[in-house]
């Protein structure tokens, strides 16, 4: 059983797992031809801990405040990547990186459409990408993210999302900084 | 036909640059912007018949793009597509009511830009 989330008060924590299996079943499957496997949902506090491989951001912000994220090894970027441009890609390059950044960007999209059924209208940000060895990723709030792990043949993908109401909707300038995942470890 | 492809994705270009090609329509010059205001640039100076744009992009939106598209009345019955992953209705309707030709939101097949494209030129 999943523990509550402070989305629980306007959706289920389970509307929310379905809204990111869909969308990032939904994504592999039309943009890349690609099958993934929903892995078993979990909550988790930040903690940093040293990762590897790539991680892409989008921050999320209306009445609610939240980040999405995607994380994988380089070689499954690279995977990723060659399916979606149909062009072989052997090493992280600008290519895999943007093919990265929009797949995060449509699939993190695709449940933000979902959620604002619920949680009323939300802005997306460009998507920020991280690449590299060893390097942690910490947020400044302690907040709680719910963890879709994918199974992409024998690769792992991992799709978060955390949000939090916003304790400035309804004011002119709304708070938009938004939280970092702590990104699970491929090394 | 001379084709204006907006998004700040330049893997989203290059993927509706190979829709285009696939579709059965006589292309011409494909020309990329990376955001609104470097399109209007574009649009400016090439003779360019079908517009296919992003919302969601940095320094100006799709949406700012339409509006001062639309606003030129050279350009008021340009072919103006929008692929974007905003999928709220309300957002959608914003853009037609901006002056949209069509809508298709991402993840999209090839096949449904070819049948928005259709319908469009």
């Amino acid at each position: 059983m999943l523990e509550t989330t402070p989305t629980e008060q306007a959706m289920t924590q389970s509307e929310l797992v379905r809204a990111i299996q869909t969308s990032t079943e939904a994504v592999f499957s039309t943009m890349m031809d690609l099958q993934v496997t929903a892995g078993e949902v979990f909550v988790e506090k930040e903690e940093a801990v040293p990762a590897s491989g790539v991680v892409s951001i989008v921050g999320l912000a209306g009445s609610w405040l939240g980040s999405g994220s995607l994380s994988c090894t380089a070689k499954c970027a690279c995977k990723m990547a060659s399916h979606f441009l149909m062009t072989e890609y052997e090493a992280v390059t600008e290519d895999v990186l943007d093919s990265v950044a929009e797949i995060t960007n449509m699939i993190i999209g695709n449940v933000k459409t979902q959620l604002e059924e619920k949680l009323g209208p939300m802005g997306l940000s460009t998507p920020t990408i991280i690449y590299g060895r060893n390097f942690q990723t910490r947020g400044a709030r302690n907040q709680e993210w719910t963890v879709v792990p994918f199974m992409l043949g024998e690769d792992r993908i991992c799709v978060q999302i955390c949000l939090v109401p916003n304790p400035d909707a309804g004011r002119r300038e709304a708070r938009s900084a938004f939280p970092i995942p702590h990104v699970q470890n491929f090394s | 036909m001379d084709v204006l492809i907006v998004d700040d994705s330049a893997a989203i270009r290059k993927i509706l640059q190979r829709v285009l090609r696939q579709a059965e329509i006589p292309l011409g010059a494909v020309y990329e912007a990376g955001d609104g205001a470097e399109a209007l640039e574009i649009l400016k100076s090439q003779t360019v018949g079908l517009v296919l744009s992003d919302i969601n992009m940095p320094n100006m939106d799709g949406l700012e793009f339409l509006t001062r598209v639309r606003a030129d009345q050279a350009w008021a019955k340009l072919p103006i597509l929008m692929v974007s992953t905003e999928g709220a209705h309300a957002k959608v309707l914003e853009a037609v009511e901006r002056g949209a030709s069509g809508y298709v939101r991402k993840p999209f097949t090839a096949e449904q830009i070819k049948e928005k494209l259709v319908g469009l030129i």
